[in-house]
């Protein structure tokens, strides 16, 4: 009567309150910000319509095989992902020790992308947006000279809200708007997580839901604006011949990997509190269903809005070159108009070709302006903030879409907590009797206090070099490690039972052909050839330098050597659990077999329902 | 709108206005505000004579100085605005950004974070409430175990038996509870 109701089972593991709850969760974590700000930028570069095809490629062959490995890995074995492999195999407990130490490191980094949607959040209460006009110079007789130079929105973003060095090496200081904010975070993130699932449970309801009810807002507003046809025509005009280009088949692979969010551990732990007889076949499937549809579904929007925003900006163009016309001619208004501009310059051209030419006037293409595409904070920060500006009641939109960010990205971030939370939990150096609250709590505050290196003002591109080496090829490797370690060290027969006893029926052909050959080489090619790409260019970077000559462009510069050492030990260090928990193994096993007291290691991979 | 002779008469008032404003001598007339080379574009020349010297202009930087103070009434007469009446050599100040005294995002912040922190201390405090209440509880229980035992072992007589071997005074309960502290 004293326990929570509903919220244990008999073996005392918290569980969820209902499937819903689950399911939300699995597809909260694997929707997150890349499925707007991601696979968008990659149908457009990719060809368009055609990127379709690998996607969905790689989704059968690679998504959805190992979404159901992994969910049914920790409903079976009921345990967080270090707790899990070690139960598979011993030798196998650095894929679980990779895994978690991976989450560690995606949930620092993170959090301060967070972090800096709702800085952005919170300024769009102001009127007019901040990020809309420049500020002023010192003696008020013009604008700021670095805002002058790039834009408004540019500069708001690398200068109010970055504070950004010319350099990585160059520290700066800790920007305390982004210190409070980063507090901020932090604390809503231990509301939510402060109970680990019981609480998470509830809060996913509301992130995980809310997002689309923005993107359908914005899907009918982004389609009632002007330009919005092109933008999706654009889009989604199939370019068939890029198929043909490895490049698209290799990005197609590895985003439909991080997608999902697999190999990061959260998805072991969220499966480890269901009930043991639950279908995770169809779960995996309609997790994985949902993200794609998601990502197709949130492409249409955005690229509603970038048509609009390209058009806006190819009328502007039109409309200087008018201006200068008529005022050099001395026409009246409204002679020469958007619709007849192209004839009548022809004709201008024609008669006065002296005068048309001194005027200098910029050619106005509206394929430069859709190509410009961005992807990543870019498009969030700059491009949409920009287009927000132009739509009236700009404060409203930029509102909902900054709150749409911070949910997506929250949702995540409780697939990350978990994935920490969980094995940890489950590990012998905490007491039983700590209460789960000051775990979390010193969780929260840890990460806290480490992610106040990202407020620095190198802090984003320190955040870039994380997300391109920590939340990447680790997580390959890892993936790798557990398909060919469910599939040759605990063998496919052995978890196909175990899958028949939780779903009720055998695995069939597809899973036994994905999971034992397919997944494996997949995962193998995908590696050696983003290993081989990263190897090909060095490591380089582009800094935002007010003093560069070609500013506003980037200023592309090396990495140092003992920021590439950091890159290199980012990308190493969860790999290298794999083979050094399994050498220590194999030590203990060599050792100790000269005691015939010890037990062989197969005993201890047990069918784990007791545990 | 149409540009015809009444807009021109407005225009010359206009000016006249800033002059006089300007200058604070009221001597400027419509009649010393001279337009030439008016074309369809709207576009034209004007010169402010001085009527008190011998008809000649009055410096160009003057009527710049008057037009710039008075430039939001010259618009607001035409309903335009500095983009769209421009004066040649005349770039308009611009305006500084408002900016209220405190920063709009900092209370923002604070509702949000007030939010989250009373969040974090409620769900605190009902944690340790609910702690206290199971803690509060098995010690309950176990209470009623004791005296269930404490009954039982009076009742049926058996530790007083086992007791009857020795000699001397022995209170029967405490020889109960050291049985019972034993076998723990």
């Amino acid at each position: 009567a004293d326990a929570p109701p509903g919220s244990l089972q008999e073996d005392g593991r918290p569980k969820w309150d209902n499937k819903f709850q689950y399911l939300l969760s699995c597809i909260g974590f694997a929707v997150g910000l890349g499925n707007v700000w991601r696979f968008p930028y990659l149908c457009q570069i990719h060809g368009g319509g055609a990127f379709l095809i690998p996607y969905f490629i790689a989704l059968i062959f690679e998504g959805i095989p190992l979404l159901h490995l992994e969910l049914a890995l920790g409903q079976r074995l009921r345990r967080g992902s270090i707790g899990a492999w070690s139960a598979v195999s011993p030798y196998l407990g650095g894929v679980g020790l990779g895994a978690w130490m991976v989450s560690v490191l995606v949930s620092l980094y993170y959090n301060t992308v967070l972090t800096w949607v709702m800085w952005y959040f919170i300024n769009s209460f102001q009127e007019p947006l901040p990020w809309s006009a420049c500020p002023l110079n010192e003696n008020r007789t013009g604008f700021n000279e670095e805002c002058y130079e790039s834009t408004a929105v540019n500069y708001f973003w690398y200068r109010k809200t970055l504070n950004i060095t010319p350099d990585v090496t160059e520290n700066g200081t800790l920007q305390w708007w982004l210190v409070l904010c980063l507090a901020a975070c932090w604390a809503i993130v231990y509301l939510c997580t402060i109970r680990g699932i019981e609480t998470t449970g509830k809060a996913i309801y509301v992130t995980a839901i809310f997002p689309y009810l923005v993107l359908t807002i914005f899907l009918i507003h982004g389609l009632t604006l002007p330009g919005a046809t092109e933008g999706l025509a654009y889009l989604f005009t199939p370019n068939l011949n890029i198929l043909k280009n490895p490049r698209v088949w290799l990005d197609a692979a590895t985003q439909i990997f991080f997608s999902l969010s697999l190999a990061f551990g959260g998805l072991i732990a969220f499966s480890s509190y269901n009930p043991p007889k639950n279908d995770c076949e169809k779960d995996a499937v309609t997790v994985a269903i949902v993200n794609c549809l998601t990502s197709l579904y949130a492409s249409i929007p955005v690229f509603s809005v970038l048509g609009f925003k390209a058009t806006t900006g190819y009328w502007d163009c039109l409309d200087r070159n008018i201006i200068s016309i008529i005022n050099k001619f001395d026409l009246p208004e409204q002679s020469i108009t958007r619709q007849n501009y192209t004839t009548s310059i022809r004709l201008l051209n024609s008669s006065y070709p002296e005068k048309i030419a001194a005027l200098k006037l910029k050619s106005c293409n509206l394929q430069e302006f859709l190509d410009q595409s961005v992807s990543g904070t870019g498009l969030a920060f700059i491009v949409f903030t920009q287009a927000v500006i132009l739509m009236p009641a700009s404060q409203v939109w930029a509102i909902l879409f900054f709150i749409m960010l911070f949910s997506l990205g929250l949702s995540s971030m409780f697939g990350n907590i978990e994935g920490v939370f969980t094995p940890l939990l489950e590990l012998k150096i905490i007491s039983k009797s700590t209460p789960k609250e000051v775990i979390s709590g010193i969780i929260c505050l840890i990460s806290f206090l480490i992610a106040l290196c990202f407020t620095l003002g190198s802090g984003s591109y320190w955040i870039d070099i994380f997300d391109s080496y920590a939340g990447s090829l680790p997580l390959l490797v890892i993936a790798f490690f557990e398909v060919t370690g469910i599939a040759y060290v605990y063998k496919i027969k052995r978890f196909s039972e175990d899958v028949k006893w939780m779903t009720g029926r055998n695995p069939n052909l597809y899973w036994q052909i994905t999971w034992r050959f397919i997944s494996p080489l997949l995962l193998l090619i995908v590696f050696v050839a983003f290993v081989t790409l990263q190897i090909q260019k060095s490591p380089s970077y582009a800094a935002w330098n007010p003093k560069y000559e070609d500013f506003p462009m980037k200023e592309e510069k090396v990495y140092p050597p003992w920021v590439l050492a950091i890159c290199v030990l980012l990308a190493v260090l969860p790999c290298i659990f794999v083979p050094l928990v399994a050498l220590f193994h194999l030590m203990k096993k060599m050792l100790g077999s000269k005691d015939p007291r010890s037990v062989p290691p197969e005993e201890f991979s047990c069918q784990g329902a007791t545990s | 709108y149409a540009w015809d002779a009444n807009e021109e008469y407005l225009f010359k008032a206009m000016v006249a206005f800033a002059m006089r404003r300007y200058s604070s001598k009221s001597t400027t007339q419509i009649s010393n505000v001279l337009l030439c080379n008016v074309t369809d574009r709207v576009s034209f020349w004007f010169v402010v004579t001085d009527s008190a010297k011998n008809v000649t202009t009055v410096a160009g930087s003057e009527v710049e100085a008057a037009i710039r103070m008075n430039r939001n009434r010259i618009n607001s007469a035409f309903l335009l605005s500095d983009k769209t009446l421009q004066f040649l050599k005349i770039s308009s100040t611009i305006a500084p950004p408002v900016e209220p005294s405190t920063p709009v995002w900092l209370i923002v912040f604070g509702v949000v974070l007030c939010l989250t922190v009373a969040g974090i201390v409620f769900l605190i405090v009902t944690g340790i409430q609910r702690r206290k209440k199971q803690n509060k509880e098995s010690p309950e229980t176990e209470d009623l175990e004791e005296k269930c035992e404490v009954t039982v072992t009076i009742e049926n007589g058996i530790p007083c038996e086992t007791l009857d071997l020795k000699a001397g005074h022995i209170n029967g309960v405490y020889a109960a509870d050291d049985e019972r502290f034993a076998s723990l």
